[in-house]
């Protein structure tokens, strides 16, 4: 299959995928420990919390990217810091692409995450510590196993978002070929372009087979893991 | 082991301001529903902080708001058998009894693998998933599960709750197994005198948050004026008898106590076995003389030493049969025609087929 692809088609397929994956796996302890927050304790400003992890669903993306653009670029008060203390660079790079991409699907992600952790019964975590579970052994032998059906769905959800990220990537690291070039950027790249139609209809095919199969993956991985957990693929 | 647990705090409206000790076997806190019963235990196993007070097992001191002392629930090492399970859902049942063992010290490890594994007759269900266990068999892997951790004291939050009343003896009869061949300390939740009556020597009677009676068992039960808490219909004597006969064909057995016998009907015990009965005191009557040509078999010579005061169309009656205590309740009616009195010489009747099964208590 792979065959019938161009080099450059390839090339933006691969780093969409790459993107997506490591801004989902960077995003995950952060999005875990904020749903944590929002789900298990009370403290002031905690709505103002959910507000701000919220701000990526309802703010134009374009926004997130500038803003990331003002922080975290070359001149920017933390992406210097950050270059000058461990030579991370976000600005025109892929990472900053996977940093946009794991801000716009972290709500999407803290969401699922919550809800399953609102859902188990705080009871089954005072068993295990009465069988003599540290709270740290708590959390890793009953709270993550039991909550895994959200921390999947969240990953997935946002996985597809950072498949989908256009606005805040463009502005942000703007339209690289072959380094953040993602597949959206490529495809809007074409429609520019006199003559790029079929290419860019090519690449929406290519879009739509890869988002198919990580909703298909998804599915599998969430009915599996709730026959685990719950018995059933509730 | 001696239990000592002396606990306040304030939960909304209600107070609790609580504090026993015992060094029973199995203790029972025996109360209605919303008492504290349960409020008591997540304070012993540390799930809930008291605003003051102290709570310790043994030499062991698990809270004491006087030296600031506050052991979390994982360093207790008290087990607890909650009313619904709580079995880990996405474990087996294997790995949910091996679960506590896990965090417990090997020094501390008491606690027998095979030994619990034959006692609680877990083998069957080693490999099966908590959600298609029953009721019965979901209480005895939490069971197992709170032993196999080696605890110092096991907590039991009315285990047979959420049983189908037609399972629930199976599990008594577990929990007796586990009194009389682990040894380890119970404390037992229950608001059935029948289950305290069959499992516990020491009771601790909770009303409204505080402590209204507490000692042994049979002492409470031949106690007047508890009998509001322990329940109208339910309350009695009990005594603790041993059995000298077993007659096949009448299917009766004699049964001893320092104040003359008892036949009771299909007894499942062996001769020499001690067992104590619950006399419920409206299943007693009182005779002035020895009634001939009547199908009653117990007939009990005790003299009166209590009329209970309490208002109503029925008094409770207490009798001293040759120092142990037996309870009749009769109405004001007949207490009047029979003009009873304190230190009257009188009979209790008690027929043999009011005390079945549910009466009787292996000790």
């Amino acid at each position: 299959m792979f065959d019938a692809l161009t080099p450059s088609e390839l090339e933006a397929l691969r780093l969409s995928v790459k993107v997506a994956a490591v801004s989902v796996i960077a995003s995950l302890p952060v999005g875990f420990a904020l749903a944590w927050l929002l789900a298990r304790h009370r403290f002031p400003g905690k709505s103002m919390l959910d507000a701000v992890v919220h701000l990526p669903l309802v703010l134009p993306p374009v926004v997130i990217g500038y803003l990331l653009l003002v922080l975290f670029g070359r001149r920017g008060p933390i992406g210097q810091w950050l270059d000058e203390t461990f030579g991370i660079v976000f600005a025109f790079r892929w990472t900053g692409a996977a940093l946009a991409c794991a801000l716009m699907g972290l709500p999407l992600l803290v969401r699922a995450i919550r809800q399953s952790l609102e859902a188990i019964d705080r009871r089954l975590e005072s068993a295990a510590a009465t069988l003599g579970a540290s709270r740290l052994w708590v959390l890793a032998s009953v709270t993550v196993p039991l909550s895994l059906p959200g921390i999947i769905t969240g990953m997935l959800l946002s996985f597809a978002r950072s498949l989908g990220e256009f606005g805040a990537t463009i502005t942000f690291v703007s339209n690289i070929p072959g380094e953040t070039q993602t597949l959206p950027l490529a495809i809007y790249t074409y429609t520019q372009v006199p003559g790029g139609d079929a290419q860019a209809m090519r690449l929406c095919i290519i879009s739509v087979l890869l988002s198919l199969a990580a909703l298909l993956v998804s599915e599998v991985l969430v009915r599996r893991v709730n026959v685990r957990v719950y018995g059933d693929a509730h | 082991m001696r239990i000592e647990v002396d606990v306040a705090r304030q939960l909304g409206a209600f107070r609790l301001e609580a504090a026993f000790e015992s060094e029973a076997v199995v203790t029972a806190l025996f109360g209605r529903s919303g008492c504290g019963k349960t409020t008591v235990l997540n304070m012993i196993a540390g799930l809930l902080r008291p605003e003051r007070g102290r709570i310790a097992v043994g030499d062991r001191v698990l809270y004491d708001s006087a030296t600031g002392t506050d052991l979390p629930s994982a360093q207790r090492r008290i087990g607890y058998v909650f009313q619904d399970g709580l079995l880990l859902p996405h474990l087996s049942v294997r790995q949910n009894l091996l679960y506590g063992r896990f965090f417990t010290p090997e020094a501390g490890r008491w606690a027998d693998v095979d030994k619990i594994v034959s006692l609680l007759d877990l083998r069957p269900l080693l490999e099966r998933r908590p959600r298609n266990l029953s009721g019965g068999e979901k209480q005895r892997v939490a069971i197992g599960r709170a032993l196999l951790a080696s605890p110092r004291l096991l907590l039991m939050d009315e285990p047979l709750a959420s049983i189908d009343a037609g399972r629930r003896g199976e599990i008594l009869y577990y929990v007796e197994r586990l009194r009389d061949e682990v040894g380890v300390p119970i404390v037992y939740v229950s608001h059935e005198i029948e289950e305290v009556v069959r499992l516990a020597e020491n009771m601790v009677l909770l009303s409204d948050g505080s402590v209204a009676a507490a000692g042994p068992v049979r002492e409470l039960m031949g106690r007047i004026e508890l009998r509001r808490m322990i329940g109208r219909y339910e309350g009695g004597a009990v005594v603790e008898t041993r059995v000298t006969e077993q007659d096949l064909t009448s299917g009766l057995a004699r049964l001893a106590f320092a104040g003359g016998e008892l036949l009771v009907a299909d007894v499942d015990a062996l001769v020499g076995e001690t067992l104590r009965v619950r006399v419920r005191a409206r299943d007693v009557s009182i005779a002035l003389e020895r009634p001939r040509d009547i199908s009653i078999l117990n007939c009990l010579r005790g003299r009166i030493v209590e009329i209970g005061a309490e208002p109503g169309a029925s008094v409770d009656v207490r009798l001293d049969v040759a120092g142990t205590p037996i309870i009749a309740r009769i109405t004001r009616h007949s207490a009047h025609a029979l003009r009873l009195a304190t230190g009257q010489e009188v009979w209790a009747l008690v027929k043999s087929v009011s005390l079945d099964r549910h009466s009787l208590g292996y000790a």
